[in-house]
């Protein structure tokens, strides 16, 4: 059965091409993918995130039972709002899925999680929760509305009151805040400034109906995939997945290693990954010349070879970038190649990151 | 619907083909074809002279969401391509039987015009995937 979102006859009306996504109908583009993403570097554009799984963790152990199942610690969390980004992991190290923790207070928390992977997260939680005092309630009676770009903030300002304008005000990156019906997030998937916004389902299509009268841009998956890319985000299931230790997706500095004594799920292999230095890294690659770098090609280095995780057309740079598993050996600034259609091409290694609030940053 | 041109010669893998009465064609892909691919980023044109055969894989159209391969509708030699699209890729899929065409090829046996689908058999065609 395909799932809908709160804003589907939304997409429709403003002529989106629709796909299924791991079980959604979701727009891809409405029209221009390129425009679309051009719109987020420039302006602002608005993405419909509502088949996103929202689960909110509370009780007297929320704390003490999130300490254990993700690899960065919410005791770093002290400020209501204050969001963290992380990695829930298996007993083997790999990487069950990425997620954001807002921190309410040490019985209450909000987690997103993928929603190709709603299933096996919840299913995965409940079963770790086992021993602990704490409920875990999803919440699917609400939309999400990602609003990114230079200008997005200042045109969803226009869409609140004085008193919430007041609430978000100053609000730092990576914090979440109430405000009435609307929670306000300062995170994104696209490398600009902007907000993620859980709207009640009520009141969902009359949200995005006034954030396109401001000229908000609708933007579908395809431009959410170039920009998040170019911005060197993680895509679950591309870039990492169960078999990918977070140590080799770029995802280390979501590990929190002190204090030793806390005993997350997975910690036990991954710091033995660590302390072998043996896991492949990931990297980015950059193709100046004709043609698009894609997922799964092989990259060859002089330590032995790697793969592309995920590749594409960057439409700030006007060139191909991409993320890569390299051998650990391979430094930022090498050359490598990679086969693409049976031919070898060159490619340069930089950081994974390729643009950040509009700009080329490797 | 997309728009299928009824003047034009149609083949299965979405290239359209048009009959210069020269004994030369115009080559390009589908308006639903590039509806498919998504927003053009590069095409890779064959060489001009190159002799080409029916099916022979001679130019990529690549998107940002795929690669895709397009092949030559008749056999014969490439006598012009759209340089054009060097700049400006996106004209596939501005406007797919017009200024988005990819190549041209004077024909060695005009017959094998005959074989090909017409926008009927194209429209059938594509209604089948």
């Amino acid at each position: 059965m395909t799932n809908k979102t709160v804003l589907h006859a939304k997409h429709l009306e403003s002529g989106a091409k629709m796909v299924d996504f791991y079980g959604w109908e979701m727009p891809i583009n409405y029209g221009s993918q390129i425009e679309e993403h051009h719109a987020v570097r420039t302006d602002a554009g608005m993405f419909d995130v509502s088949h996103m799984t929202i689960v909110d963790v509370q009780g007297s152990d929320a704390q003490t039972f999130l300490r254990r199942l993700v690899i960065n610690d919410v005791a770093k969390l002290a400020t209501p709002g204050k969001a963290l980004y992380t990695g829930m992991c298996n007993e083997e190290g790999g990487v069950i899925d990425d997620l954001i923790i807002y921190y309410f207070s040490e019985t209450n928390y909000r987690l997103v999680v993928n929603s190709a992977t709603r299933e096996k997260d919840l299913a995965w939680m409940a079963k770790q929760s086992e021993g602990f005092d704490i409920t875990i309630t999803e919440r699917p009676e609400f939309g999400m509305i990602a609003v990114q770009g230079p200008e997005a903030k200042a045109k969803v300002a226009n869409l609140l009151t004085p008193a919430e304008i007041v609430a978000v005000e100053g609000m730092k990156p990576f914090y979440g805040v109430q405000v009435g019906d609307l929670f306000i997030a300062t995170t994104g998937y696209t490398g600009e400034d902007g907000y993620e916004i859980i709207v009640p389902d009520s009141a969902a299509e009359e949200f995005w109906e006034k954030l396109l009268k401001v000229g908000v841009k609708p933007c579908g998956l395809g431009a959410r995939d170039t920009l998040r890319l170019e911005a060197g985000m993680n895509l679950y299931g591309l870039d990492m997945d169960e078999s990918v230790s977070p140590l080799a997706a770029n995802m280390a500095w979501t590990i929190s290693w002190e204090p030793e004594e806390r005993h997350f799920i997975g910690r036990e292999v991954l710091a033995a990954q660590r302390a072998a230095a043996d896991q492949p890294k990931l990297v980015g690659l950059v193709l100046e010349e004709k043609g698009v770098l894609r997922s799964h090609q092989r990259v060859v280095t002089e330590f032995g070879d790697g793969e592309i995780t995920s590749g594409t057309f960057s439409p700030t740079l006007e060139h191909s970038v991409a993320l890569a598993r390299v051998p650990r050996s391979v430094k930022v600034g090498d050359t490598v190649e990679v086969e693409m259609r049976k031919k070898l091409v060159k490619v340069q290694v930089t950081k994974p990151s390729f643009v950040r609030n509009g700009k080329k940053v490797f | 619907m997309s728009n299928i041109p009824s003047e034009l010669k149609y083949v299965t893998s979405h290239e359209w083909v048009r009959n210069e009465g020269d004994g030369t064609v115009t080559v390009g892909i589908t308006e639903h074809a590039q509806g498919l691919l998504g927003d053009m980023v590069f095409v890779e044109l064959p060489e001009v002279g190159e002799t080409v055969s029916t099916g022979d894989d001679i130019c990529v159209a690549e998107s940002v969401k795929a690669a895709s391969d397009i092949y030559a509708p008749v056999t014969g030699e490439i006598v012009e391509v759209n340089e054009e699209l060097e700049d400006s890729p996106e004209l596939v899929n501005s406007d797919a039987f017009g200024d988005g065409w990819l190549f041209k090829i004077k024909l060695d046996d005009a017959a094998e015009l005959d074989a090909l689908l017409d926008a009927e058999g194209y429209a059938n065609s594509i209604d089948e995937d």
